[in-house]
């Protein structure tokens, strides 16, 4: 079978940038990707940008065109990705798949959302449409409530408690403080976490990834033209993707998410191996939960011992397998249609050996999952060296 | 929002209407056109759900998108009905202290949310604690 490599990654620092639009915030992050590679612009044959809400937050479609336009990129094909916030992890497979089609040999894969041009109150809304419209939102369910429902009952089914919930947040706020492209790079207490402010119990605002401004971006080459470009290409192992209901209503069991589940079997074996092989893992932790669900589903830990593999240690970033070393959605932040690209270059830093302080030792095999919604799309990627 | 938006679901909101796949001998709701058990091979027909059941799951939101915001904070639940499947709804008319998994509870008539002073009023079920 064919192979398909990332050679250049390009991120720009995630935050609330008040001086950076869509527009310029993608072209950074995609002009730094392309620097890595080494390659000029007239190499790329396709282009493909995650965002989920640039219609809602900055009132901003066609963003395929705009994003080839001002990425000086004119005439590449152009196709603007969304599922939630899962955008980012699929864009990224359509380049892997165009690739391996046969029809390109270079694809930049960006990813981007600006979420902090529209209001605090749009906001809460505008992330909602992920959900079942018409029979969740309608209702006065919110996102965090989605995934507060999930806790309550994992809590009450496995005896998960509100501080290994919290211990997700530390975790990932200590692995953050080492990331300077962090949206919050600093460490919190677990005191701190279990007092802050309830949003949805018992989700409280550190158990919930920020509304953050960011673009992210990663260059894919066929395996000739990787290995003409560089002598450390990161090889894309496998892509997994699973739909699974939109509403949670529907789910077979709502502490599991199947589509996680589904595509992470399929992950797993395209690429010839099995949980026990990957060395560390950026999960979607949109929600603290969400880390405890994801790694039960990845097949990590058992269904329910999420929480105590969080609470031993075993996913810190000395760990025996680190979970989240960039800070996560959590600490990193959280602009939805980046956050899938913004894993691949946590993953493709860390198999080069590059990530400074937060480096996870011996990284030979990673893995990423990117959630859309409350589990509605699912995307897992696995890479090596 | 335009009108028909919100009169084409009245039945389901008001009455909880559901849908029934005779091949597969199970209840789904909100309706659907297609079972998901046996893709398009089932007979789906309406059918009434019963108006109670227990609580499966339940959060307490306080912060809330403009058109909730005089209701915050409120309940929703995820509550298994009597012999139907799972369904979401607020819960109402209830001590939030209250609120426990496996309560039993009961469909109640109410006014959903308001699209500012003018807008459209939408209503729909939600449920209270029977116990
Ligand atoms: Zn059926």
């Amino acid at each position: 079978m064919k192979k398909v490599a990332v050679i250049g990654v390009g991120i720009t620092k995630f935050g609330e940038l008040w001086n950076s639009s869509l527009r310029s915030l993608t072209i950074e992050a995609g002009t730094k990707a392309l620097s890595d590679a080494g390659i000029p612009g007239e190499e790329v044959d396709a282009l493909y940008t995650g965002c989920m809400t640039g219609d809602m937050f900055v009132k901003q479609g066609h963003i395929s065109s705009l994003i080839a336009d001002y990425g000086g990129l004119l005439p590449v094909p152009s196709t603007r990705v969304e599922s939630a916030c899962a955008s980012g992890g699929l864009a990224l497979r359509q380049g892997f798949i165009t690739i391996l089609s046969g029809v390109a040999d270079i694809v930049v894969v960006g990813g981007v959302e600006k979420m902090t041009d529209a209001l605090g109150s749009q906001t809460t809304g505008y992330l909602a449409s992920a959900a079942d419209q018409e029979w969740e939102s309608f209702n006065g369910a919110t996102f965090p409530s989605l995934y507060a429902l999930m806790a309550k009952r994992h809590m009450y089914e496995y005896g998960t408690t509100e501080e290994q919930l919290g211990l997700v947040a530390v975790k990932n706020h200590y692995n953050g403080s080492l990331n300077p492209n962090a949206h919050f790079p600093f460490k919190i207490s677990l005191e701190k976490v279990m007092g802050s402010t309830l949003v949805a119990d018992p989700l409280r605002l550190f158990h919930c990834s920020p509304v953050s401004d960011g673009a992210a971006c990663v260059i894919l080459a066929s395996e000739e033209k990787a290995k003409e470009l560089r002598d450390d290409p990161i090889w894309i192992r496998s892509s997994g993707q699973a739909s699974g209901a939109i509403g949670i209503y529907d789910r077979e069991d709502i502490c599991t998410i199947d589509s996680t589940v589904n595509a992470a079997k399929s992950a797993y074996k395209m690429a010839g191996v099995t949980h026990r092989d990957i060395d560390f893992a950026e999960v979607h932790d949109c929600f603290t939960i969400a880390e405890i669900i994801n790694i039960e589903d990845l097949g990590f830990f058992k269904k329910g011992e999420g929480g105590k593999a969080v609470e031993d240690g075993i996913t810190s970033l000395d760990g025996e397998l680190p979970i989240n070393p960039s800070g996560g959605l959590k600490s990193k932040g959280h602009p939805v249609g980046a956050t899938g690209v913004a894993q691949v270059v946590e993953v493709v830093t860390q198999l080069r050996g590059k990530a400074g302080k937060r480096q996870v030792k011996d990284a030979e095999i990673g893995l990423s999952q990117n959630i859309g919604g409350s589990g509605g799309t699912a995307v897992v990627h696995i890479f090596s060296r | 929002m335009s009108v028909p938006r919100f009169w084409r679901e009245i039945p389901y909101r008001y009455r909880l209407i559901g849908s029934y796949c005779e091949k597969c001998n199970e209840t789904f709701f909100p309706p659907r056109e297609i079972c998901p058990r046996c893709r398009r091979s089932g007979d789906i027909k309406d059918i009434k759900l019963e108006e109670e059941g227990e609580i499966f799951s339940y959060t307490v939101i306080r912060t809330a998108p403009p058109e909730f915001d005089v209701q915050t904070p409120y309940a929703i639940a995820l509550i298994k009905l009597k012999n139907g499947p799972l369904i979401m709804s607020q819960l109402t008319d209830c001590e939030m202290d209250d609120v426990k998994i496996g309560k039993k509870v009961r469909m109640v008539f109410r006014k959903i949310s308001e699209d500012g002073e003018a807008g459209i009023i939408n209503y729909g079920y939600k449920f209270v604690l029977a116990e």
